[in-house]
């Protein structure tokens, strides 16, 4: 037998939830006062368990990199977030957005989760608009919807292009009123750099103050890890400069598995890059394939002739666009998943079709949105004969109101305005499906550890589907986590305080402390930047979005040369007690090299295509990704010194309630 | 293009700090600023020198973490943008470019251009917030009509990404634009009302505790805000107090 026990209660689906809260152990408000609780990051996840944590009664204390806990990178969350309301009367329900989480996933998530996370969802919106989230509303004063890609009903709640900023808002302001009270002490600008075990379980982290480089000591009965993903790995990403694997490495590290490395999200919608200089890549939300249509030209003369700037793509005709998405998906169309959308753009800008100088981007076209919009404002607004000038005025006017912010962000980074000609777009690293192994209490292998939000693997399978990532990390910080840790805490009402004046934190903050003196002593040739650019061009190149053995052995290979380069040749500059970024830094690329192979390795065993992870050898005749029966398991892997000899777990997975099929969107 | 810069440099809270001359060469009109000082970054750091300490995080314009004040203005000459998507192409082959941290005697520095906020924090500490419980146990979210105008109004005024630029452009460092913009988005919302008195005492209390300035409407702000937030979220800040204290 496996030694994961997904700790998955028994009976049917939708009873699963209900009839484990009505069973488990409480803790009464007297004794939770007694308790005290670390949460790491304070995005979504974060930041909604941090205030419900205290809200319940237990001491909590935040930590975030950020000078703020309303700046962690949830905030650049666009598009929306998806509820099972069934506002819209469009057949939507539980079951169904179940069934679409699931499938998106490409049958790789557990069933029992994400049908919790189904059930869940309706809260959320209830509850950040009683907290005074300014989500879209109707001219009735009704909540408005919108539609996301690989699903076909609205069930997307939004703030214009800026959902992400506001939850995080509430879910800030709810920590602000913890905070008023003394129920959460915040420590910004810090930085977690290990955990603390005790006897097997999880009692405290070692953390760095960044602006005096104190290494400080945390006690605490239970620690909660919801520090993001690790896009970054890939160096350019959509993920803020800071984000980190971190946190979730020292926990990997200490005895928490790691599960589906390879599973990565590249999303289909981001802007180009533009040089080697490029420090981010920014993404453009995916509601914009709402309205906005994908298109290559059908004829490589007109590829040539608009990267030769001898034609704008305005004067192609309609017959001389090549709609790869219509035409390959015409069931779901622009809006099928994003793997979906990334891997056809990609397979076009491979045969050549790309529509920049360096041949990677595609147009996202809002012309027919436009002219669909300004008829209809024509008619609404009784305007009889309206030019052509007028209907774009009209239509202009309504794609502005949509997308007013993501319309700008673009035309301050691209210097052209997507009004008059099409955006350029291109996959980039976004989001990563994978993560620390949880069972069903969202707890580690590591008992009092837990790990919630994108820090975790469990809920999107092998892909995850548009705004489920925010609605994912507030479910598990306002509406699991606080059922599940209550389970594990009612065990620790006598335990008392923890001390840190123990051998176990004395050996923890000794492993930080010496590591931060050999980056500073070691006064190597090349900065943390040097490493971590070549490590993000292995990653894109043989681990980006297809994948094949042999690019996959040598990407282990030269991760792990890379590696060890980097520990005889990093060049840290600077002092441990001061404000020092590069050190932060080389900390965090130090365990992104790490990590690096590990999911390489993961990809490379992984003999199948499923989702984000894409392996050429396993397509169909199509050129669809191709599963296989007996890849149908978690991989969760075990630390066991290098990422070489790290030791593979298999969760199986069992789908009682969802038929497993190809997953189809034509 | 090649460029002159005149950074502010200081080590800590307790230096007191000076401009120091850097040249940089071969700079893309198509870099962002923050790339420019990357650049400039690996470059002190491969001939020994300390970097140039500066905050900054999504680069994408919404985490408020960058705060240049960048040739006499904050987030620099561009509008509606923040450092990070500021781009080079506003600058000119040989442009001396200076460049210093938000002053404001609530924004002590921390290092170089990176200073500290929590100021902000401590007001919204002090009511940004709605006095209901996370346990999901609240009414339907659609029981309550709220009209699209004051929804879209609201979400204007939430739409502050607590940067300080407002602060920084403000000759009297005053914060009523932040505190102006939350206080807003309560109380355009029906939410809101319960708490709308304690919440402007409250917060206006701790912003003067924090030693900002008061506003004498010179609408610095208001120009300078990557976020255009308008200067009716703080006329609505005053009503409101007057309402409160009446």
């Amino acid at each position: 037998m496996s030694v994961l026990d997904s700790k998955v209660p028994k009976g049917s689906l939708k009873d699963k939830w209900t009839d484990y809260k009505n069973h488990i152990d409480l803790v009464n408000p007297a004794n939770k006062r007694n308790i005290d609780v670390i949460v790491v990051g304070t995005g979504l996840a974060g930041g909604s368990a941090a205030a419900t944590l205290a809200e319940l009664g237990y001491n909590v204390k935040t930590f975030c990199y950020q000078d703020s806990p309303r700046r962690a990178h949830s905030i650049a969350a666009q598009g929306g977030i998806n509820a099972a309301k069934n506002y819209q009367g469009d057949g939507d329900s539980t079951y169904r957005l179940f069934y679409d989480t699931v499938k998106g996933g490409d049958y790789r998530s557990r069933e029992a989760n994400v049908y919790r996370l189904a059930e869940v969802s309706a809260n959320i919106i209830d509850q950040c608009v009683a907290q005074g989230v300014p989500f879209a509303r109707d001219y009735g004063g009704l909540l408005d919807n919108r539609s996301f890609g690989g699903v076909l009903v609205s069930r997307t709640f939004y703030a214009k292009g800026q959902t992400g900023q506001q939850l995080l808002l509430g879910a800030y302001s709810a920590m602000n009123r913890q905070i008023a009270r003394g129920k959460i002490t915040p420590f910004n600008r810090h930085e977690m750099l290990d955990v603390v075990k005790v006897d097997g379980k999880a009692r405290g982290i070692i953390a760095r103050d960044l602006v005096t480089g104190k290494i400080e000591r945390h006690s605490a009965h239970a620690v909660v890890i919801a520090s993001g993903g690790y896009g970054n790995v890939y160096f350019l990403s959509t993920n803020a400069m800071g984000s980190n694997v971190t946190a979730s490495w020292k926990i990997h590290k200490k005895g928490a598995f790691f599960a589906n490395p390879c599973y990565t999200q590249i999303h289909p919608t981001c802007i180009p890059r533009s040089g080697d200089y490029q420090s981010k890549l920014t993404l453009m939300s995916e509601s914009l394939r709402n309205d906005g249509r994908i298109w290559v030209p059908k004829n490589m003369d007109d590829v040539m002739a608009i990267r030769e700037g001898k034609k704008k793509p305005t004067d192609l005709t309609e017959e001389q666009r090549d709609y790869y998405l219509e035409r390959r998906y015409p069931a779901f169309g622009n809006l099928v998943p994003r793997d979906v959308a990334s891997r056809a753009a990609k397979e076009r800008c491979d045969a050549g079709y790309g529509v920049n100088a360096t041949g990677e981007a595609v147009y996202l076209d809002f012309a027919s949105a436009i002219q669909r919009y300004g008829i209809e404002q024509a008619k609404i607004h009784n305007i009889t004969n309206a030019s052509a000038d007028k209907i774009y005025e009209l239509g202009a006017a309504i794609v502005k109101a949509k997308y007013g912010n993501l319309f700008q962000m673009y035309e301050k980074i691209v210097d052209q305005d997507p009004y008059k000609t099409p955006m350029m777009i291109y996959p980039a690293v976004h989001y990563t499906m994978g993560g620390v192994w949880v069972d069903y209490n969202l707890m580690t292998t590591i008992p009092g550890c837990y790990a919630i939000g994108e820090a975790n693997f469990s809920d999107h399978g092998a892909n995850r589907l548009g705004a489920s990532a925010l609605m994912q990390g507030l479910a598990d910080g306002y509406f699991v986590l606080p059922y599940t840790i209550g389970d594990y805490l009612s065990h620790d009402i006598r335990t008392g305080k923890i001390p840190t004046n123990t051998p176990e934190f004395d050996a923890a903050e000794k492993e930080v402390t010496e590591r931060i003196e050999f980056f500073l002593n070691n006064k190597g040739e090349h900065s943390v930047d040097y490493y971590h650019k070549k490590l993000g061009k292995i990653m894109w190149d043989k681990c980006g979005m297809s994948r094949n053995a042999a690019g996959l052995k040598e990407a282990i290979e030269e991760i792990s040369a890379l590696r060890k380069d980097f520990w005889l040749n990093v060049n840290v500059p600077g002092t441990a007690t001061e404000y020092n970024e590069q050190l932060a830094k080389a900390g965090r690329v130090a365990d992104f090299l790490e990590l690096g192979e590990l999911f390489a390795k993961d990809a490379l065993v992984r003999e199948e295509s499923a989702g984000g992870h894409f392996r050429e050898e396993h397509q169909t005749e199509e050129g669809e990704a191709k599963r296989m029966k007996e890849f149908q398991f978690v991989s969760a892997w075990e630390y066991k010194g290098e990422p070489k000899d790290a030791v593979l777990h298999k969760e199986e997975l069992v789908y009682e309630n969802i038929e497993v099929k190809e997953r189809s969107y034509k | 293009m090649n460029l002159t810069l005149k950074i502010w440099r200081q080590i800590d809270a307790n230096d007191k700090g000076k401009m120091v001359d850097y040249k940089v060469t071969e700079i893309s009109e198509h870099m962002s600023f923050l790339e420019m000082m990357d650049v400039l970054n690996e470059q002190l750091v491969n001939t020994g020198e300390e970097p140039v300490a500066f905050d900054h995080d999504c680069r994408e314009g919404i985490c408020g973490m960058c705060s240049m004040y960048i040739n006499g203005e904050a987030h620099g000459p561009d509008r509606g943008v923040t450092t990070c998507q500021l781009h080079m192409r506003m600058f000119k082959d040989g442009d001396t470019i200076t460049i210093e941290p938000f002053r404001a005697k609530a924004f002590p520095v921390i290092k170089d251009l990176v200073v500290d906020r929590s100021a902000f924090d401590r007001i919204q500490h002090a009511g940004g917030y709605i006095s209901v419980n996370t346990s999901g146990n609240t009414q339907d979210a659609n029981a309550t009509l709220i009209s699209k105008h004051a929804a879209d109004e609201a979400m204007d005024a939430a739409t502050c990404i607590g940067c300080g630029a407002c602060v920084a452009s403000c000759k009297n460092a005053s914060a009523m634009l932040f505190v102006g913009a939350k206080v807003s988005q309560y109380a355009l919302l029906p939410q809101g009302q319960v708490e709308a008195a304690d919440r402007v005492k409250n917060m206006v209390a701790q912003m003067d505790l924090e030693g900002f300035g008061n506003c004498t409407n010179t609408g610095a702000c208001e120009i300078e805000c990557p976020k255009g937030i308008s200067l009716e979220n703080i006329a609505r800040m005053n009503r409101e107090l007057l309402k409160a204290n009446v």
